[in-house]
């Protein structure tokens, strides 16, 4: 394997969203609903599609294509599409209902998420996903998600960070799971129904392209080992983000990039892969065995109160520190947002109070996040009743009760904005290839706002991809795909090679310890804040980093059984070449932008400078083959409606 | 902290399987069990021995797929805890801990520490649903719900569905599983018209995948790492009865 010189990349032409309208932003997604073709109900039956991942945009999607009458099979890598990492999403789903009456509307929630994205976002999207937000409260109800009610029987909100209004549903601190379940079991009634075929514990491992379009994909069932094709007429990727390449993430361990990553690989554009989310408010590393890290969900920044000494070095235990001692570093700082500030911004204000010296816990990498006030103002039985799962959750990891002493706090990976590229469609650049959720880079500019990712999944699964899938149906004319047609065979091999490949290097690190080592550099060199030095630094090192994966890792057993250290690896592979394409991404980007810090760009007051003269764009890359410099098609950011502006929540 | 483990080894369904002995020398107090997993694999894969397999997730509680019987309860010693949240500090330096799979009929052991629990899915996919397709939804505020219902709805509805209740049952029964969605759905306006339907569909498929029936030993809900109530056993039977014997539905 060649190296790649990362200051080689080119630039290609610029990539255009040609499926998103013209016209006033409230009339695009009318427009583009009228302007798609439609498939007959006759011949929908006859259609087939591939849904890999059943979270909330995948699971939401299959269920949603089967209603409409498609062929649908749906694939997961667990044992049940109901473990899908969505069910682990805590705080809320934000929708513009405005029951508040406190001055909500779509327009602001549109205009919310353009600001909190640091304008790095399409209008036409957030403006459609902002709009769509309302049906997606109904349609949850209506399935049965038992949302927070007040005692008339109405639905409750609260606020979250990014916003001023009580635009957030809940189901205490189980929104996610809630929702899940909700899409689950509209798709188990599909699977019962026989118009979905559920494929679970399967993972996709490549894309199978015909005549240059996606017509299928090879999957490996984890419990045979056999892998083999599956063929449709159109493929959805709906397998979430890559906050995993870090290794400690608030990501499920079985979180990967493989599905999308392999579709790069046959031609998909990978838009912004340096936009990561580093979330505020997880609980600390406690020592190298971690293996994951726990997220602390944003709503508890409603309540809790985060802090640090005001001295550095002071080891007092938080009770013996007075209140004029402490520094309420947020409030202190945002008078206008306080502790519910963007979570870039809540992040980085952290890592600058530990950078001083002003850390707490053993490791003085950690804020308190200190709930006494709230227990004082609303009693204990209140603050148990919002946020007792959280509470309970915190005092098992960590052996400290909440209630009583004040919890600790660190930022981590959580969430990522950038994926592949899509149309206003959903369609990739490669036809016949939709992605959906975390996977598409679509939304959320350089940071999403909390309680946008729900609405982002759903909207994309029950409302969006169903309405324009048919559009690309209708159209393309599909002759059906012949198993043993070259295309499919060469796939297949491709597939069964590599994994005979990491079966026979037999070497003497294990796959984890390449995961561990490429985390920390990533952590180091491309986390919360970034430089070019340190860049360049883990630009270095990667390559070297996969050859020595390619050449010492150890997979034992065979591919013939459940084997989890395989599956690792071809995970952990994929991993090893993203990495580079996000240090790239993150190196060439040299304004600061969300939460994309580059120490190179900051205000006086060590805020985040964009510099949109020269990056309003999404920055799309095309795989050019492994070693070679990959090229990069700029789409044009253009801000009709919201004009950029420094973010200030002061 | 070192610990002296005995772990269930099967190769895969046809196997017989066995307990094998293992120690761990370097364990530490704040690691959660699957990371002293994690650690002895390590060291197996290290050595050429073939790691144990066992399932496992989000590693926050919430997932439902960690499954292991830990000295005879499953998800171990820690009320309302999974095994990924289960952390060292709660085991004596020099232990020995006997880990096995979730043993029932209905759970067939697929490899080590890891069953195959499709039989819940195909129990909701019976019924465990509100018809609602998508689109067809009113307006969320037109039906008010009670409070209290909202929240016994909740209660009920945060089962991860991961099978501790029927480890836990000496009848090897699912009726914890199913009577929290019968309660979860039927607390809600929205789940009357497929009441009846729903809990003899259920019930149906729980009994045809070879889940046993409930002799309210209680056993379920103490090993039920969400604290899902005995009552929502009461509810099934209560549903059960009324839709098989009220004339709203035949079986």
């Amino acid at each position: 394997m060649t190296m790649t010189n990362y200051t080689d990349f080119t630039i290609g032409g610029p990539v255009a969203d040609t499926a998103a309208p013209a016209g006033p932003v409230e009339e695009r997604w009318e427009r583009r609903r009228f302007g798609v073709k439609l498939v007959n109900p006759a011949n929908k039956r006859k259609m087939k599609i591939i849904v890999v991942g059943t979270g909330l945009a995948g699971g939401s999607a299959a269920a949603s294509l089967a209603e409409l009458g498609y062929q649908v099979s749906s694939f997961c890598y667990q044992d049940s599409p109901r473990r899908a990492h969505s069910i682990a999403a805590q705080g809320g789903i934000n929708a513009a209902k405005n029951y508040r009456n406190d001055g909500d509307s779509v327009h602001r929630l549109f205009y919310d998420t353009v600001k909190g994205g640091d304008f790095r976002s399409r209008e036409s999207n957030v403006h459609r996903q902002a709009d769509i937000s309302l049906q997606i409260i109904d349609q949850c109800v209506a399935q049965g998600v038992p949302f927070a009610r007040e005692y008339g029987g109405l639905l409750d909100t609260r606020s979250f960070g990014g916003a001023q209004v009580s635009r957030t549903f809940y189901a205490r601190g189980q929104t996610g799971q809630q929702l899940l379940l909700g899409a689950y079991q509209a798709l188990e009634r599909q699977i019962d129904a026989g118009t979905v075929t559920m494929y679970p514990r399967h993972e996709m491992l490549d894309l199978i392209m015909v005549d240059g379009r996606a017509r299928g994909i090879v999957a490996r069932d984890l419990v045979t080992g056999e892998t083999r094709s599956h063929l449709a007429d159109a493929v959805v990727l709906a397998s979430g983000g890559y906050g995993n390449v870090f290794y400690l993430s608030t990501n499920a361990k079985g979180c990967n990039v493989t599905a999308s990553w392999r579709a790069h690989r046959r031609g998909a554009l990978f838009a912004n892969p340096c936009y990561t989310q580093i979330h505020p408010t997880c609980i600390p590393v406690s020592g190298d065995h971690q293996s994951k890290l726990t997220l602390m969900s944003e709503s508890l920044r409603n309540d809790g109160r985060v802090w640090v000494p005001e001295r550095a070095g002071d080891t007092r235990p938080p009770s013996d520190i007075p209140e004029s001692e402490r520094d309420y570093f947020l409030e202190r700082q945002y008078p206008a947002y306080g502790n519910l500030v963007p979570r870039d911004i809540a992040s980085r204000a952290a890592k600058n109070v530990c950078d001083a010296g002003r850390g707490v816990g053993p490791t003085g990498l950690g804020v308190y996040l200190d709930f006494a006030e709230a227990i004082n103002r609303l009693g204990r039985a209140a603050v148990a009743a919002k946020y007792g799962n959280l509470f309970q959750m915190y005092q098992r990891i960590t052996g400290e009760d909440p209630y009583v002493v004040p919890m600790r706090i660190f930022p981590a990976v959580h969430y990522t904005m950038g994926g592949l590229w899509v149309d206003y469609d959903l369609q990739s650049t490669i036809p016949g290839l939709f992605v959906v959720g975390e996977a598409n880079f679509s939304d959320h500019g350089a940071n999403r706002l909390g309680a946008s990712a729900l609405m982002q999944g759903l909207a994309d699964g029950y409302f969006v991809l169903p309405n324009t899938i048919g559009d690309y149906l209708a159209g393309a004319k599909l002759h059906p795909v012949d198993p043993g047609a070259d295309e499919v065979r060469a796939t297949e091999h491709e597939v069964a090679n590599r994994i005979e490949t990491l079966l026979s290097i037999d070497g003497n690190r294990t796959v984890d310890s390449f995961h561990r080592e490429l985390g920390h550099l990533l952590w180091d060199q491309c986390g919360m804040e970034r430089t070019d030095a340190g860049l360049r630094k883990a630009l270095d090192r990667i390559p070297e980093l996969r050859r020595e994966f390619w050449s010492s890792v150890k997979v034992p057993g065979t591919g013939a059984q459940l084997n989890q250290s395989l599956e690792r690896a071809g995970r952990v592979a994929d991993f090893l070449e993203l990495a580079e394409l996000m240090c790239l991404d993150a190196l060439h980007r040299t304004e600061s932008c969300g939460g994309h810090f580059r120490a190179e760009s900051q205000t006086e007051d060590g805020e985040a400078a964009r510099d949109d003269e020269h990056f309003s764009y999404v920055g799309a890359w095309e795989y050019m083959g492994q070693g070679e410099p990959p090229v990069l098609h700029k789409e044009d950011l253009h801000f009709e409606y919201v004009t950029p502006s420094q973010r200030s929540y002061k | 902290m070192r610990l002296n483990l005995r772990i269930w080894r099967q190769a895969g369904p046809e196997d017989k399987g066995r307990l094998v002995a293992y120690r761990v020398d370097d364990a530490d107090e704040d690691m959660s069990f699957l990371e002293l997993l994690d650690v002895l694999n390590e060291k197996l894969v290290l050595d050429g021995d073939e790691p144990v397999a066992f399932d496992h997730d989000c590693r926050e509680g919430i997932c439902g797929a960690c499954s292991m019987v830990i000295n005879g309860q499953p998800h171990g010693p820690q009320k309302a805890t999974t095994t990924c949240q289960l952390h060292l500090r709660h085991f004596r330096d020099g232990e020995s801990i006997t880990i096995e799979p979730f043993r029932a009929a209905a759970f067939p052991v697929v490899k080590d520490l890891v069953v195959d629990r499709g039989a819940l899915d195909r129990i909701v996919a019976s019924g465990g649903y509100i018809s609602a397709p998508t689109g067809a939804a009113p307006e969320a505020h037109a039906t008010p719900v009670p409070k209290a219902n909202a929240d016994r709805a909740f209660t009920a509805a945060a089962c991860i569905g991961c099978g501790a209740c029927v480890a836990a049952c000496p009848n090897g029964s699912a009726s914890l599983f199913v009577g929290a969605k019968i309660t979860h759905l039927g607390e809600l306006p929205q789940g009357q018209p497929e009441r009846s339907d729903r809990v003899v569909r259920m019930v149906e498929t729980h009994d045809a995948e070879g889940f046993g029936g409930c002799t309210n030993t209680g056993e379920c809900t103490v090993a039920c790492p969400k604290e899902i109530p005995l009552d929502v056993i009461s509810q099934l039977n209560r549903d059960y009865l009324h839709a098989t014997t009220g004339g709203r539905r035949t079986a």
